[in-house]
């Protein structure tokens, strides 16, 4: 085999390298693809679970409760107090009109005192949207077969009331309102802690350490990274020990003799919380805003220590302004951070049950997150749905927070450019 | 900062001379602190884990030994007649009676021979039929080679619990290693702007989404799932492989953008001579740009195996309750971190023996997961080819 042409040396090989070439192209897109797929089936499977058809039964259906042809949700108030009274014992209402008589009170809380009292719903089984949607005829046959006396409806667990309902034991009235507030309260004892401390390390490290290799500046910055790779139920631990135990008379608000009345709480409160989600966040805060001080340009600072301009006040009218979107973008995803966390909170000793609103940092507290996995470990289907629509809810708060930063983002390098 | 010109020529100097700024010193002894701070955060860390792990060590448990006092001894008998049965009692072995600890001295028949009243205990007398119990502790090499994990018996080997957290590491990393990888490789060396500027968004949302969502996702789709496809009686409701399968789900997106990072950090100088050398884009992106990453990847496959040790949700979800020792992912067993979770959900009392023994699972992650991490950082610093 004797060849001048070097192309020749290469052309048996040639096809099959090409052959492979385009065979590594689409396992490269297969993997692609299904991080896109799995993306797809995470959102898919929520909405799935949050909509679809139920066998609902009435103790009172409210066809029984319509005045004149006019559907109970029409009602003006004065009638749902006349149903009230008519459907319940006298020593009941008596204990409902300790704060006022029924007449006075709003008409959507008539309405709810008419569904949890008198109409009673009760879910006897649940479907998911695919069900409802592919296979109605079994559902419905099944329906007559098993519960003749049941409706079949289609329900959406995510509704208005959902958001504004305190937590229940039963999930026809279960809502997020309390879990929303905690999670409000708690990412926001953790940001007030946690963004000035921050933002202060993240200037000490680029601002006042004279060289990069001086030994504090090495053992805060390694210590920082490595804060950064720590599980965050370890945090959790930690709050357990220092927030929750050590701290106790703080974090229950005894020595400010702030605490509730019948409050069982023990330090495991809102505050304490709220600061281990902000010891949690703060190697994140630390590492963006170091970050945005970084890219300010050398230039601005030596303008204004050539006005005269100390240090401080150079940082305070040149750095930071110029810095805070930077800065402000990192706080945000941090926040996002905090929004989602469910293991540290657990072991910091969130409360299981809560159906008032938390009132002050001395509080027992639970988080949607910690709702959202109390609702799936329950065994029962329904409390999927409701977890499903939580899921919903507090994805919609990520979303919102994450749009924040993008347009943070955006004006910034509109700016600049 | 004006100088008058009234003054004369020494107080010019005098004026311009350094001054003591107190507020300027004060803020940055105050930023200092703030600083100093996340170094508490790590002291506090490993102090509060390594005090309550060693009360978890050092901890004298009491063991039913079967053993009753056969008759009645008084403050200063040193003889103790005891009912035959029950475990066998060894010299050096801490009893208690009642309130007061005594150390064996020797063991004759059925007659104990004791020291009385140690550890801080006062010797009293003891009626007839008074139960005695044997002090136990938890002992560094139960802890690390024990196969059961059961604190109500008195059983702490931790084997179970890590023997888990591996195998859904593990099993993460098989999800998450090629599909992490071939994103980064397509993201860098295939895809057209228009489609990063697409696919990286939609990564960051995969990354961006909380834990407890994924664990959601495993128990309501992944689990139905693997039980449709291998049958129901091989996995259970609650079991490794989901979990596993999940949590790999969850460090794609961390792979994917950090390796893609060091490929993209790869100079297209080197590219260029490949193809130049008449190499396929295939040959260039696995014999030429992923080499010259290497280190960039190992650190990310390292982030990775440390972020899948620490995940909680997903398998306090998904992974089942109860430690197991097994080597089958079908089957339910629990994590350290899965049993950490369980454990303090409860109304956990503070110097309960799980209260302590929290600390010590968590000091054992802490130091896995700090371990992994320090050596990532060296990987990037000390395989890091410098291109200039």
């Amino acid at each position: 085999m004797k060849t001048d042409r070097a192309e020749d040396l290469f052309q048996p090989n040639l096809p099959r390298r090409h052959r492979i070439g385009r065979w590594g192209l689409i396992l490269f897109q297969a993997s692609t693809l299904v991080g896109i797929v799995v993306l797809t089936a995470l959102i898919l499977n929520i909405l799935n679970r949050t909509f679809g058809y139920v066998a609902l039964t009435y103790r009172v259906p409210p066809e029984a409760l319509s005045i004149n042809g006019i559907p109970v949700e029409r009602l003006h108030s004065l009638d749902l107090a006349y149903l009230l009274r008519q459907h319940l014992p006298p020593q009941m209402i008596a204990r409902l009109e300790r704060d006022g008589p029924l007449e006075q009170r709003p008409r959507r809380e008539l309405l709810d005192l008419l569904a949890i009292k008198v109409m009673q719903p009760k879910v006897l089984e649940t479907w998911t949207l695919a069900q409802s949607l592919f296979c109605r005829q079994a559902i419905e046959t099944r329906v007559a077969r098993l519960y003749p006396e049941a409706r079949l409806v289609f329900r959406s667990w995510l509704t208005p009331e959902f958001l504004i309902r305190p937590q229940s034991s039963r999930p026809e009235f279960a809502g997020v309102r309390t879990a929303v507030l905690g999670s409000l309260w708690v990412v926001g004892i953790a940001i007030v802690f946690a963004f000035p401390i921050g933002v202060g390390t993240a200037i000490y490290l680029e601002e006042y350490t004279r060289s990069k290799d001086h030994w504090l500046h090495r053992i805060i910055q390694t210590n920082i990274n490595n804060l950064a790779g720590v599980p965050s139920i370890i945090y959790g631990i930690l709050g357990l020990a220092i927030f929750v135990r050590a701290l106790a008379p703080l974090t229950s608000g005894a020595i400010f003799g702030l605490v509730p009345e019948g409050a069982t709480a023990n330090g495991r409160t809102i505050l304490s919380a709220g600061l281990t989600l902000g010891l949690l966040i703060l190697p994140i805060i630390i590492i963006n805003a170091q970050e945005a001080i970084r890219a300010v340009p050398n230039s601005l600072r030596w303008a204004s220590y050539g006005l005269g301009a100390t240090q401080w006040q150079t940082i305070w009218h040149h750095v930071l302004p110029s810095a805070l979107p930077g800065i402000l973008t990192g706080t945000i995803l941090a926040m996002s951070r905090a929004v989602g966390e469910t293991a540290p909170l657990i072991v910091v000793g969130a409360s299981t049950f809560i159906t008032v609103d938390p009132t002050s940092p001395f509080s027992k507290f639970t988080t949607l997150p910690i709702q959202i996995y109390q609702w799936t470990a329950r065994p029962q289907d329904v409390f999927r749905h409701l977890a499903a629509a939580a899921i919903i809810v507090l994805l919609v708060m990520l979303l919102a927070l994450n749009a924040t930063a993008i347009i943070l983002r955006n004006r910034y390098t509109l700016r600049r450019g | 900062m004006s100088v008058s010109n009234s003054r004369a020529e020494p107080d010019i100097a005098q004026q311009l001379r350094r001054r003591p700024r107190r507020f300027e010193t004060l803020i940055r002894w105050s930023l200092l602190a703030a600083a100093v701070l996340s170094i508490f955060t790590t002291v506090g860390i490993v102090y509060e884990l390594g005090k309550e792990s060693l009360r978890f060590f050092t901890r004298q448990l009491w063991e039913e030994t079967n053993k009753q006092l056969a008759a009645a001894v008084d403050a200063d008998d040193t003889l103790l007649p005891v009912t035959r049965g029950g475990a066998t009692l060894h010299p050096q072995d801490v009893i208690r009676i009642d309130d007061e600890v005594m150390r064996v001295r020797a063991v004759k028949g059925t007659i104990l021979e004791v020291t009385r009243g140690v550890q801080n205990t006062q010797p009293t007398a003891h009626p007839a039929g008074r139960a005695i119990y044997r002090g136990e502790r938890v002992s560094l090499v139960e802890f690390f080679t024990g196969t059961q994990w059961a604190p109500q018996i008195g059983k702490f080997g931790m084997l179970p619990l890590l023997n888990a957290t591996l195998m859904v590491a593990g099993i993460a990393m098989i999800v998450a290693l090629p599909l992490g990888l071939g994103i980064a490789i397509y993201l860098s060396e295939y895809a057209s702007d228009r489609a990063r500027r697409w696919l990286k968004p939609t990564l960051e949302i995969l990354a961006g989404v909380p834990t407890v969502v994924y664990g959601y996702f495993a128990l309501t789709l992944v689990t139905p799932l693997l039980r449709a496809i291998f049958g129901k009686d091989v996995v259970e409701v609650y079991n490794l492989a989901s979990a596993g399968i999940v949590v790999g789900i969850l460090i794609i997106p961390l792979i994917s953008s950090m390796s893609e990072d060091a490929l993209s950090a790869v100079p297209q100088s080197l590219r260029y001579a490949a193809y130049a050398l008449g190499a396929t884009k295939l040959e260039t992106a696995l014999q030429v740009v992923v080499p010259a990453a290497f280190s960039g990847l190992a650190a990310a496959f390292i982030v990775a195996i440390s972020r899948a040790i620490g995940e909680t949700m997903i398998v306090a979800l998904a992974a089942g309750a109860g430690p197991n020792f097994t080597f089958n992912p079908f089957e339910a067993a629990e994590t350290i971190t899965g049993h950490i979770v369980r454990i303090s959900s409860g109304d956990l009392s503070y110097d309960s023996i799980d209260y302590n023994s929290i600390f010590a699972l968590g000091l054992v992650l802490f130091f896995m997961t700090l371990t992994l991490n320090i050596i990532s950082q060296r990987v990037v610093r000390k395989f890091r080819q410098v291109y200039d």
